[in-house]
């Protein structure tokens, strides 16, 4: 059997010219994509279960952090973080490390509404049913609430991660070395920019629905965790009917 | 991770007022003006736009509905950056030669009409099943009964969700400066990089968006609330 490695350079004509360049973007552009998820993840977990706390204060916190970081663009905070920010506080961040941030920040704001609107989506008699087994607070939000919210939560997810995934692409713009990067280089020093941009184009579509079945699997077993799934089949072979369905 | 400034120290590293007013105006109107355009053009051709796509994806038949939503899956999926960069750098290979803010709003229009198109869907199958039979019952041609008895429906429905999407459209815009459209982000920069001091151009332009962003989706907050009722 040949196999044939989509990064070499020995592939026929402008491929084989491309390709090299536009792998190294693209680990960068996963990095960069995980980088943001891992912090996007992360805050939305936690100003998301803030946002429904008991303390009205706690909740003003939340819901400052996710209006601020809602009401402008990524690429308006990635500059600011890269070019602004270090004016007002003398130091500069490395060009990745700013856009991982800005990536984090910003989509862990809108990952934030997702974790609230799964958390009070929980019927209310779940909670008050842990209360009758005289479970912890710790023990209600880890072992009842968050479970059952977690489904609820995967399908926006993905949508989220697609649109993270799509807004690394704006890291370029401040020099980070990622696909779109790569790619205008590759432009720049005269390959043919029909094949270079059709190409970005097939890989970030390859790498979004990467996301997607990772997350459609998520999905299954986590449905299937609280008792609510379809017996095991080959999750990755059925498309659900609201896979991409807006945001 | 983070490192000192080389040149720290060499000018003052403090918010500068008279700079800031002075750039004020500029960002103001003309920067202002360019990113309104752009929301409202593109805002304009993704709620058209999408609304066909979503008629055409509910074709009965297959050999319109699937190639139809397979492309806008594809350009869900991929970066609007990309698309803009094809827009502008390679249609004019094609003979297509068309202004930065044209191709723009060409861009973010047909970008979001794949998410309008989903919009638009949902909207139409909420509409009960009886208003179908009811067209039917009446004996109305299949496009009138979509017209004048689905379609309104559906739109009506669709609304708060189109107003998430124009604030969303208002806060992408600023990718189009990556195309050298001079919108609010684009003249900050251009401002910014004249002094090599980006604080106060891109802080300006932040608020701008936040100022707007903020209340329109409060706004549209209040017309779910409302339809919801």
């Amino acid at each position: 059997m040949v196999t044939v490695n989509p990064c070499s350079a020995e592939l026929p004509g402008t491929l084989g010219e491309t390709m090299p360049f536009l792998c190294e973007g693209a680990v960068v552009t996963l990095q960069s994509a995980a980088g943001g998820s891992v912090l996007a993840l992360v805050l939305a977990l936690v100003v998301g279960l803030t946002a429904t706390s008991r303390f009205r204060g706690a909740r003003a916190v939340a819901r400052v952090y996710m209006e601020f970081f809602r009401g402008t663009s990524v690429l308006v905070q990635l500059f600011w973080l890269f070019y602004a920010m270090p004016i007002l506080t003398g130091f500069q961040l490395d060009t990745l490390f700013a856009g991982i941030l800005a990536l984090g920040l910003n989509l862990g704001a809108y990952g934030s509404e997702v974790v609230r609107g799964a958390v009070q989506a929980v019927p209310a008699g779940q909670r008050e049913a842990a209360i009758a087994l005289n479970l912890s607070p710790y023990q209600r939000m880890r072992r009842v609430i968050l479970p059952q919210a977690f489904v609820e939560m995967v399908p926006p997810m993905n949508n989220l991660l697609i649109e993270l995934l799509k807004s690394t692409s704006l890291l370029s713009v401040i020099t980070v070395t990622d696909l779109a990067y790569q790619g205008r280089l590759l432009v720049n020093s005269g390959s043919d920019q029909l094949v270079v941009f059709a190409l970005l184009l097939v890989i970030y579509f390859l790498l979004s629905y990467l996301i997607t079945l990772l997350m459609r699997y998520v999905e299954g077993r986590a449905a299937r965790l609280v008792g609510r799934g379809k017996p095991r089949r080959t999750p990755w072979r059925r498309r659900s009917a609201t896979a991409g369905a807006g945001r | 991770m983070a490192a000192p400034l080389r040149d720290g120290g060499s000018r003052p590293m403090t918010w500068d007022w008279d700079w800031a007013m002075e750039i004020l105006p500029g960002l103001l109107t003309q920067g202002l003006l360019v990113t309104v355009q752009a929301t409202i053009g593109g805002a304009l051709l993704a709620f058209v736009l999408g609304l066909f796509l979503a008629l055409l994806r509910r074709s009965p038949r297959p050999y319109i509905s699937r190639p139809v939503g397979a492309v806008a899956e594809f350009i869900r999926s991929t970066p609007l950056l990309v698309q803009l960069f094809v827009l502008y750098y390679v249609m004019p290979d094609f003979g297509v030669k068309m202004t930065a803010l044209t191709t723009g709003i060409i861009g973010l229009g047909v970008h979001y009409a794949t998410y309008t198109a989903e919009v638009y869907r949902a909207g139409i199958d909420c509409v009960p099943k009886g208003q179908w039979e009811a067209a039917v019952a009446l004996n109305l041609p299949r496009r009138w009964s979509w017209f004048s008895i689905i379609l309104p429906q559906a739109v009506r429905r669709s609304l708060p969700a189109l107003g998430n999407y124009l604030v969303a459209i208002f806060k992408e815009s600023p990718q189009l400066s990556v195309i050298t459209v001079v919108d609010v982000v684009g003249l900050a920069r251009e401002l910014g990089s004249e002094r090599f001091r980006y604080l106060e151009p891109m802080t300006i332009a932040g608020l701008f968006f936040l100022l707007i962003a903020i209340p329109a989706s409060i706004l549209v907050r209040r017309m779910e609330r409302r339809l919801d009722t």
